[in-house]
């Protein structure tokens, strides 16, 4: 019970939030299982794993040159996928952040529609 | 059935060959007609979740949708160990329904699966429809309202009633990804369907413990510290207790 207000006691909790989950990305994630996990693990079992395409049309996009999967190129292995984590997480945290703010701030008469959340764009 | 040897064959080489697919589908696993009818399923409820988002929410969620997307995005990093040499991780779905509701948290996942796809090729971006309708959509929509209407029944506002509500519908919403993923790859052809279900279900349903166990701390930790901002906060009663006795 305080008096603060709510606005303050918002930005307490998304501060706490946000550095829960940059700690999981960047200090948890080098300690992940490495296992195959349920689909991987059924596709090699039943032999389809090998019909996942090679040159997909991600690796076509401009992010292919800067993450391997989890991993930022071009430094040290061991912070590639604490750095892609961090990045990562900042990346879906300021997007739902703003598809959420382009939404309802236009919420009265306004109907721009975006039909998507934008792609990313840095 | 691959037998002792091929499986540590596969096992051994997996590291090199194969990215972590999770249950993210790659390009190559669906056909194309199941990708189109998945794409449209998917947009077509993505379409309504923003309109909904538009009338329903207000300022002071969106923070929360930004939080929301980043604890999903870093928990889906963490593959945890299953017993069988197996790992799987949180999908969420039911957690951000929880915390945003079906429609905010549908935007939600959506933006996590975009992300995954384009930045880091985690999950094909022919077959992102299923992906964020296996993942995404059915612990939204039918995690939530399974959550929802078990906690109606076992007390709306009580933990006992909140907490076994959260932990069968994240169960259950990882045990049905498991099961569209299957009829999704049999309908493709790519494997018997019979084969696809035991497999998909065999591991699934201990890796749906691990998000029960999750999306359990996540709410828990909301309950405790901030329950009004829970898309259905539980409501105070409105006699806590009586001044006087008798």
């Amino acid at each position: 019970m305080t008096n603060r207000p709510n606005y303050t006691r918002n930005g307490t909790f998304v501060i706490l939030g946000l550095s829960a989950a940059l700690v999981i990305a960047v200090l948890l994630s080098p300690f992940a299982s490495s296992d195959p996990d349920g689909l991987d693990r059924v596709a090699e079992d039943h032999d389809f794993a090998k019909q996942a395409e090679e040159d997909t049309v991600a690796k076509q996009l401009p992010f292919y040159s800067v993450f391997e999967e989890y991993a930022l190129r071009g430094v040290p292995e061991a912070v590639a996928t604490p750095l892609a984590g961090l990045i990562g997480t900042l990346t879906v945290f300021g997007m739902a952040w703003g598809a959420g703010k382009l939404l309802v701030k236009g919420s009265v008469q306004d109907s721009t529609d975006s039909d998507l959340p934008d792609r990313p764009s840095n | 059935m691959g037998d002792l040897s091929s499986l540590i064959f596969w096992s051994g080489l997996h590291g090199v060959l194969f990215p972590q697919l999770a249950l993210h589908i790659p390009d190559g696993f669906l056909s194309l007609p199941v990708s189109l009818v998945t794409w449209v399923m998917a947009i077509a409820l993505i379409a309504t979740a923003l309109g909904r988002v538009k009338g329903e929410h207000q300022e002071r969620t969106v923070p929360l949708m930004g939080v929301c997307a980043a604890f999903i995005f870093a928990a889906q990093m963490i593959n945890f160990p299953i017993p069988g040499g197996t790992s799987g991780h949180l999908l969420g779905g039911t957690l951000a329904g929880v915390l945003l509701g079906p429609w905010a948290g549908t935007l939600v996942m959506t933006v996590v699966f975009i992300v995954q796809a384009a930045l880091f090729q985690d999950g094909g971006l022919t077959v992102l429809g299923a992906n964020i309708f296996n993942m995404g959509l059915i612990g939204t929509f039918g995690g939530y309202y399974l959550y929802k209407a078990l906690r109606s029944t076992l007390g709306f506002n009580s933990w006992r009633g909140m907490s076994i509500a959260v932990a069968i519908a994240s169960w259950t919403s990882v045990v049905l990804a498991s099961v569209a993923t299957a009829l999704q790859l049999a309908i493709s052809g790519t494997v018997s369907l019979t084969v696809a279900l035991i497999a998909m279900l065999g591991w699934h349903i201990l890796i749906g413990i691990g998000e029960a166990i999750i999306t359990l701390i996540a709410t828990s930790y909301v309950w405790r510290v901030r329950p009004d901002l829970l898309y259905d906060p539980p409501q105070r009663s409105p006699l806590p207790r009586p001044l006087v006795q008798r």
